[in-house]
């Protein structure tokens, strides 16, 4: 029950991160002007990133717990084990959200403390504002980087596609099985619809749409 | 039709276990599994050797007894269908067939493919059942129940209780199996008195046997021999969220 509802709180601002992004599309004024509006707001950017940090690591911690006491749950595993209809990303949730975790301390790192690209971080722009959008595109003009991101998104992918659909059935609204079906198609829709919304954006910088 | 078993001998709880290779011949396409094992049987006793140890009674499907993992599924490859009622002609002539028994830390092997399943037993004592009154039987009308809600707690009270959901579950969850008590017994007027006690009761006594927690991926739905939908799960989260 805490992995679903802390899971819920980062997957709504997995969505609205990556609608604040989308903003990219609209040209570097509005991005930078985006970023700034967020920095002028204080009282809500402190409490958001504190309840975002609780919720990543209730998130983490419970589901480690978790998976121990799961693995512990069957001391003696089948010689000749099968599986009929676990998918194969709901089998994998560990491993995915472990590489999920290092792509965030990384992306923290890259762009909001500025550490492993510090020659793209403090650059202003002709306003004299943070220039938020030339780090991105600076950032993903190298290949090592944009790999990363777009393989890390697709991880992302698959462990929403599990995770979102399971939230409704950990907190027990999903008793008929229609609407489990839907929340499992709403779950893999998400998880692709974020895949392609943050991959459009390292992509259009590859492709030199974004300079 | 002839077959190569595989099949987990293990002499006690004490002792480890291993996979024996068994031949099973002369095997008719109409005999069940668990007939086919009775035959194989047969062969290690006049043969003087220890015959395979497993878990059988009704053998038509209702009791919940039989616990085999055939080739790495609980109950076998035909889905709604108990070890029991599955049949040779399922298989093809001359198939390796794995036999394993339940694996789960609350189940522990007794000998070969018999497990000890009184975690369950103890469940339903911390919490399956409601109060009445001993004494005559009371009148079957008195008690009107609508028809959905009697449906809904005949299809939970369907489960057997043999234990396929944690054989199947890839962290060796009971959750189906509670589910399915909570479900059964909170759908009915009779089950009211009790219905928030239950279900913290029963999940408390289900962590306290060593099972694993539920992940939503819906194995065990898969195997069960009565076919219980997973949305008792569902439906004990927010029974366990309300009390």
């Amino acid at each position: 029950m805490v992995v679903a509802v802390t899971g819920l709180v980062l997957f709504i601002f997995v969505i609205f991160h990556m609608l604040g992004n989308l903003q990219i599309f609209l040209g570097a004024d509005a991005l930078n002007d985006y970023a700034r509006h967020l920095d002028e707001l204080p009282y809500l950017l402190w409490p958001a990133r504190a309840v975002l940090l609780a919720a990543l690591l209730l998130h983490v911690g419970f589901s480690l717990a978790l998976a121990n006491e799961n693995r512990r749950a069957r001391p003696v595993r089948y010689v000749h084990g099968d599986t009929v209809q676990a998918s194969r990303a709901s089998r994998t949730m560990v491993i995915t959200g472990l590489v999920i975790l290092f792509f965030i301390i990384y992306h923290l790192l890259h762009f909001t403390f500025g550490v492993t690209n510090p020659e793209f971080f403090h650059l202003t722009d002709a306003k004299g504002r943070e220039d938020i959008y030339s780090m991105v595109v600076l950032s993903f003009q190298n290949g090592w980087i944009a790999g990363t991101y777009i393989l890390a998104m697709f991880f992302l992918c698959l462990h929403l596609g599990h995770g979102v659909s399971s939230v409704p059935q950990s907190l027990g609204f999903s008793e008929s099985s229609g609407l489990r079906k839907n929340f499992g198609r709403f779950g893999n829709l998400a998880g692709v619809l974020v895949f392609i919304g943050n991959s459009s954006i390292v992509l259009a910088v590859l492709l030199g749409k974004l300079k | 039709m002839n077959f190569k078993l595989k099949v987990w001998r293990q002499k006690d709880a004490r002792n480890k276990g291993g996979l024996v290779e068994i031949e099973a011949k002369g095997v008719s396409a109409d005999m069940s599994f668990l007939e086919m094992l009775d035959g194989v049987n047969e062969e290690l006793i006049q043969k003087g050797s220890e015959p395979i140890a497993f878990d059988h009674d009704c053998r038509e499907g209702i009791c919940g007894t039989c616990s085999l993992v055939i080739n790495g599924i609980p109950h076998g490859p035909e889905r709604g269908t108990a070890a029991c009622q599955l049949h040779m002609r399922k298989f093809k002539d001359g198939d390796t067939i794995v036999i394993e028994p339940w694996r789960a830390r609350a189940f522990p092997v007794v000998k070969d493919l018999v497990v000890d399943r009184s975690a369950f037993d103890r469940i339903i004592q911390a919490g399956g059942f409601v109060s009445v009154n001993t004494g005559s039987a009371p009148e079957a009308n008195a008690i009107p129940i609508g028809k959905e809600s009697a449906e809904r707690a005949m299809d939970a009270a369907a489960c057997i209780g043999c234990g396929a959901c944690v054989a199947a579950c890839k962290n060796a969850s009971a959750m189906l199996f509670v589910a399915a008590k909570v479900s059964h017994l909170a759908e009915l007027p009779q089950g009211q008195v009790e219905r928030g006690a239950r279900v913290k009761k029963m999940v408390a006594q289900m962590d306290r046997e060593g099972f694993g927690n539920c992940t939503n991926q819906y194995e065990c739905e898969a195997v069960c021999p009565k076919e219980i939908s997973v949305g008792v799960i569902a439906k004990m989260n927010r029974e366990y969220r309300q009390s």
